[in-house]
């Protein structure tokens, strides 16, 4: 399954992933390969079948509603990686 | 006492540590100068601790599990210098057990790969073979305890990456039921998947590491309660069970001659210690199984990965532009060649247009083969395969092409995805390396898996320690 540059370009956005245009072509090219060997799953035919997310069945596990600490800001800083007046800092949107 | 790293099962640690034979300190001492001497060769680890943390047995874990102000990376450059603000609740558990943290194993990035080859931080290697990989993605928690660089270790199975390298490496690994062990502070892969299990010596230090870490956690809504606690193995014989083997997982092709004929001969040992075996069928799953493996693993990987953006932890590249180009370009930098191939794979499986076609159908492709091993569970109690193919390959030999690797699994990844435990043991030598035994049960068998790998283990005898290094 051939897929085009333009189409990887499009996912690559989707998924905030600069690539490099040497890059571009080399994930073009496995990325069909590796579609052409998955979409093999195409060839049945489920249309009655129910999907499965999750191989247990688990069905909305509650917890009950009681007040724990949370993680204190400097913890949750500590691996930021440009922390600015306890924020997590970014450059500008 | 002189502690030989290389044969000390962690039950024997145990029973030396108890009887005051030995300290924890001289303990890990000993694995450090073990470490010294072998893992400048074999590369296991990515960090070690000088001074045990606990009084009990030391332990190493796969870097994938968060360890408090201890630098866990995952095998990524994204990671370097991340160090969490809280233990994964299997390390706690192991705390809580008295075991010390000896060190942080190597992996393949985010546990994607076979090799090891794709840790951002150099390849780990066989301790039967140097020039060979000890498979993926837990190989430097293998090749730890089968390099007597740990008495045992935890790593982590997605889609084969704690019995693929088990099987490489001569040991015995339990990728467990999915829902028996926590995955909080375990960084996330493929999260209907994962699941952390013990890597060791012998099928009773197996049992005696899953009773630590298993049960559930409310800080993970996807575990369960064991249905039963977990009993340490003692029989010897297999009088009365039903071992199935599945044509198509044990007539694949790809599966070399020698491991064939290992696992052959593993099978008529089965008969001989009572068990009735008898041929059964799973050509969905095992047809099927791979390509729904490689659509749903890289879709939750591209929703789990999404979280390395530069901004709350790890790597942020320098950039002179906006918030956009900051994530964009620190991803570019940040994750190796084999995330990237999986976080585009899945983000194409899930985007409009393609996902009905992919990830939706490989959901229902998951549906009918969890049916498929249901059926066949119902006539057999346990199922018997190779683990892997092929024994450990050259380093090197399946980087250039990323679907040869992914063969690696093929055998592994069918019962994963209907959520089933599957125990590798050696079971002989092909080539002068070891070939591992899959023993796949119905969820929540491990103690039926435990019985059958102990009495299986005690009548081959296979000795664990590397030919090279007795």
């Amino acid at each position: 399954m051939e897929i085009t540059r333009e189409q990887v370009q499009h996912v690559a956005r989707l998924a905030r992933l600069e690539l490099s245009d040497e890059e571009l072509e080399r994930m073009r090219e496995q990325l069909s390969a590796i579609l052409e060997a998955v979409g093999k799953v195409a060839e049945l035919d489920l249309v009655d079948v129910e999907p499965t997310a999750h191989p247990l069945d688990l069905v909305n596990v509650l917890a009950d509603d009681v007040p724990r600490p949370s993680l204190p800001r400097e913890e949750a800083l500590a691996n930021a990686p440009d922390p600015e007046d306890g924020f997590f800092g970014v450059p500008a949107v | 006492m002189t502690v030989d790293t290389l044969r000390l099962t962690a039950e024997a640690a145990a029973g030396l540590l108890d009887r005051g034979e030995v300290s924890a300190a001289e303990l890990h001492d000993a694995y450090l100068a073990a470490i010294g001497e072998r893992d400048g060769e074999l590369h296991a680890y990515l960090r070690t601790l000088d001074e045990p943390n606990g009084e009990g047995v030391p332990i190493a874990f796969k870097d994938v599990v968060s360890t408090r102000g201890v630098e866990t990376t995952a095998g990524s450059k994204i990671l370097a210098g991340f160090e969490p603000v809280f233990d994964a609740t299997v390390a706690t558990r192991c705390y809580e057990h008295g075991l010390s943290l000896l060190g942080k194993t190597n992996m393949d990035e985010f546990a994607m790969g076979s090799s090891t080859e794709n840790s951002a931080y150099g390849a780990s290697h066989n301790p039967w073979d140097p020039s060979r990989v000890p498979g993926g993605s837990s190989g430097g928690s293998a090749a730890a305890v089968a390099g007597g660089l740990a008495p045992w270790a935890l790593g982590s199975d997605t889609g084969g990456s704690i019995k693929q390298p088990a099987a490489l490496c001569g040991i015995v690994g339990l990728r467990p039921t999915y829902g028996t062990v926590s995955r909080s502070g375990i960084v996330a892969f493929a999260s209907s998947l994962d699941q952390v299990g013990p890597l060791t010596k012998t099928v009773r230090d197996c049992a005696l590491l899953y009773r630590i870490i298993a049960g559930r956690d409310p800080c993970d809504s996807t575990t369960v309660e064991l249905p039963a606690p977990v009993e340490l193995p003692e029989g010897t014989d297999l009088e009365g069970l039903r071992v199935g083997v599945p044509r198509q997982l044990n007539e694949a092709e790809g599966i070399e001659p020698g491991v064939k004929a290992a696992v052959d001969a593993a099978i008529q040992l089965c008969e001989q210690l009572g068990a009735s075996v008898g041929e059964c069928e799973l050509p969905l799953s095992v047809e099927y199984g791979m390509p729904c493996y490689y659509l749903i693993a890289p879709a939750e990987a591209s929703s789990n990965l999404a979280r390395y953006d530069g901004v709350r932890y790890g790597y942020r590249a320098p950039v002179e532009g906006g918030l956009t180009e900051l994530y964009e370009r620190t991803r570019h930098d940040g994750f190796g060649d084999e995330p990237k191939r999986r976080i585009m794979l899945g983000t194409y499986a899930l985007s409009a247009g393609y996902y009905d076609a992919f990830y939706g159908q490989a959901q229902k492709v998951r549906t009918i083969i969890g049916q498929e091993f249901r059926a066949v569970l119902q006539d057999f109690d346990v199922l018997v395969s190779p683990t892997s193919p092929t024994v450990a390959f050259p380093l090197g030999a399946r980087t250039a092409n990323p679907l040869a690797m992914y063969l690696s699994d093929l055998l592994a990844i069918p019962p994963n995805m209907a959520g089933l435990p599957g125990l590798s043991i050696p079971c002989g030598l092909s080539e002068g390396l070891p070939v591992g035994l899959q023993l796949i049960g119905p969820q929540f068998s491990e103690n039926l898996l435990f019985r059958v790998g102990h009495a299986l283990e005690q009548a081959i005898g296979f000795d664990s320690v590397p030919e090279r290094l007795r």
